[in-house]
């Protein structure tokens, strides 16, 4: 992708998640001599990453800047440490969420801590892009959703956009932001379109974004599962109930207030992620919301996960693994009728 | 001692201030955790002083140093200043990291020590980002990276190596062979003969050498910091010492041979080199016995500072974890 594509891509205000994450490297690059890219198979050369995310990029702003990496986890994250305590800001790719299994005790044990051991003294300001997601047939190991696990380690921050929009200004912020970021992309909906970003516009960090208003129950998901949301609140629309569905955006930390304030005008709360449902995000957002609305709610908070399985390779498996937006729409249905007994 | 080497006489009395220095912090680390007027992990480093000092005289503060749990002799090679040091094991306010990081995490950018690490392995990927870092600046800078042996099998040596070779970096991947890995031999967890071969498979040069005899060290790494200031790409050392104490301060050291041990206290490098720069010529008795005097004045004055300083308060446990204090 050259500057002329991306340019007409956001004029004509729809693009792709895939174009916006590609954008908004490319503008970082362009605005912050000490932001690089590594990651395997990243470089124009070897096809400019498996999917074509970083494409044009090492052809734009060169292979030093843009460079593709041996197949080495601990050493793609080793040296995007390194190089942001020496003032750099690294962004990293581990191509599927899965491989970050190779580089945790790179992430978890120094990425994450070395501010904090160093009382304060060294910062990572680094950036880890990962993609994932069930869907595409891959079985097992290369589409589980992780986010719980970094989202329990202190010092990290998780972040996983569902449009366009927020893929761009989320990972314009992350690059920005002084702590290492997990950015998950989700692989089956980088040919999502939405309305373009504004070159040069930054989401927020913790803030949540109220995708859909509603009265009757709150529904909290992120990346893929906003969308299945979307879907499960036009369902649940023709069935007259009104869900005000919340995109997350970031997961730790995670907007407490926005959800917060929809909780108490809903008095319903559904957590929705495709990571399996034991101790998943959703639980720590819905002890959170029980603690906060004991009393006040209308019904208990409920979660949606993935089964505690790994994720299978049979499409009639694979289907059922995934929340459906159907899924979801009974399980709101359920906890609205619930609430009028 | 081999007096072939161009190292004039003040880079050698410098050297050997720094191994008395770095033998007497040892000696006094183990004398006030066993009064009980510290309580920590140590992780003794007695017999391996020549390695860190003649490395050090060739770096200089800006060049970093990533380093490991048994390290606190590379740190203060490097110049980590003695009342930070106390401090910080002391878990004291004043440490070098507020007494969170503690002995095991060390870190003083001032003076290029960037990383201490706890896990075996961990030094190398790291030191190859702070290389990578020197190279995209073209600062001129190196970073190196010390380990043990028995970090020469985890999968982390061979990545960070093999990065490093394909990247060119400027870095030094200086393995400390004391002949165990925490409890166990060289010889029962290691496939290679010596370390420095692995180099082979990672085309960069491997270079062995007596990590006892600090002039042999010197200019082994001043050959490869230069190499690596150069351009000319990483060089992996395999400087062999030997380790006269247990993994642990205060575990038995059953595991040792006693007679290995025996020959290898009996042939301590730092009364051996002493002794090597009076007979040479460089130094007097009177001479090295103000430098000793002067450490062991600097040692009372830093473990008294420690000692004093405050511990940190409560409102520390939560600062310091982003950067703007606590998410969420």
């Amino acid at each position: 992708m050259n500057d002329a594509i991306v340019d007409t891509a956001i004029n004509t205000h729809r693009i792709t998640i895939l174009q916006a994450i590609n954008a908004a490297l490319a503008d970082a690059l362009a605005d912050d001599e000490r932001v690089f890219v590594l990651g395997e198979d990243v470089g124009d050369a070897e096809g400019g990453g498996i999917v074509g995310v970083t494409a044009g990029l090492s052809k734009r702003f060169g292979d030093d800047r843009v460079r593709s990496t041996p197949i080495s986890e601990q050493a793609i994250i080793g040296a995007s440490i390194g190089a942001a305590i020496a003032g750099w800001k690294p962004v990293a790719e581990i191509m599927l969420m899965n491989f970050v299994t190779v580089a945790m005790d790179m992430i978890v044990n120094h990425a994450a801590k070395l501010r904090y051991m160093s009382g304060g003294k060294t910062s990572v300001p680094m950036v880890i892009r990962t993609m994932t997601g069930a869907g595409a047939s891959t079985g097992g190991q290369h589409a589980d959703y992780l986010e719980g696990w970094f989202a329990h380690t202190a010092g990290l921050k998780v972040v996983a956009p569902s449009t366009p929009e927020d893929a761009y200004g989320l990972l314009r912020s992350a690059i920005d932001d002084p702590d290492p970021v997990i950015f998950i992309e989700n692989l089956i909906s980088y040919g999502n379109k939405g309305p373009a970003p504004v070159s040069g516009h930054r989401v927020p960090l913790g803030k949540a974004r109220v995708a859909v208003e509603g009265k009757d129950i709150t529904i909290i998901a992120y990346s893929a599962m906003a969308d299945r949301a979307l879907q499960a609140a036009k369902i649940l629309s023709q069935a007259g109930i009104s869900a005000e569905i919340i995109d997350l955006r970031t997961i730790s930390p995670w907007d407490q207030e926005t959800v917060f304030a929809s909780v108490a005008k809903t008095g319903r709360a559904l957590v929705v992620h495709e990571a399996v449902k034991p101790f998943g995000p959703g639980a720590e957002v819905a002890a959170t919301l029980s603690s906060e609305f004991f009393g006040r709610l209308k019904a208990p908070v409920e979660r949606i996960g993935a089964p505690f399985t790994p994720v299978p390779f049979a499409k009639s498996l694979e289907d059922a693994f995934i929340p459906s937006p159907a899924r979801i729409a009974n399980a709101a249905q359920k906890l609205v009728e619930q609430g009028k007994l | 001692m081999n007096d072939n080497y161009a190292v004039d006489g003040e880079t050698r009395v410098e050297i050997y201030r720094r191994m008395a220095l770095l033998k007497a912090n040892d000696e006094r680390s183990r004398k006030v955790i066993k009064t009980g007027r510290l309580m920590m992990p140590y992780y003794s480093y007695r017999g391996q002083e020549c390695i860190p000092a003649a490395l050090a005289v060739n770096l200089t503060d800006r060049d970093y140093l990533c380093t490991i749990y048994r390290g606190i002799h590379d740190m203060l090679a490097k110049g980590l200043p003695l009342k930070e040091l106390w401090a910080e094991i002391a878990g004291r306010i004043d440490g070098s990291c507020k007494g969170k990081g503690g002995p095991m995490h060390l870190t003083s950018p001032d003076k290029g020590i960037m990383v201490t690490t706890g896990i075996v392995g961990s030094s190398m990927p790291i030191a190859n980002g702070l290389a990578l870092a020197a190279q995209l600046s073209g600062d001129g800078r190196v970073a190196v990276a010390t380990f043990g042996d028995g970090a020469s099998n985890i999968g982390a040596f061979h990545e960070a190596l093999n990065m490093a070779s394909v990247w060119k970096l400027p870095a030094i991947f200086l393995c400390q062979n004391n002949q165990y890995g925490e409890h166990t031999t060289y010889e029962k967890a290691t496939s290679a003969l010596r370390i420095a071969d692995r180099a082979i498979a990672y085309n960069m040069p491997g270079v062995r050498v007596d990590g006892n005899d600090p002039l042999a060290v010197h200019a082994v790494t001043l050959e490869a910091i230069e190499r690596a200031r150069n351009g000319g790409g990483p060089t992996l050392i395999e400087a062999m010492t030997f380790r006269f104490h247990g993994h642990i301060y205060g575990d038995d050291d059953a595991y040792m041979d006693p007679a290995r041990k025996k020959a290898a206290m009996e042939a301590d490098p730092v009364p051996i080199y002493r002794a090597s720069l009076i007979a040479g010529g460089f130094a007097t008795e009177e001479s090295l016995s103000r430098i000793e005097t002067e450490i062991e004045a600097a040692l009372d004055e830093a473990v008294e500072y420690a000692l004093a300083s405050p511990m940190p308060g409560e409102e520390e446990l939560t600062t310091d974890v982003y950067a703007e204090g606590a998410a969420a």
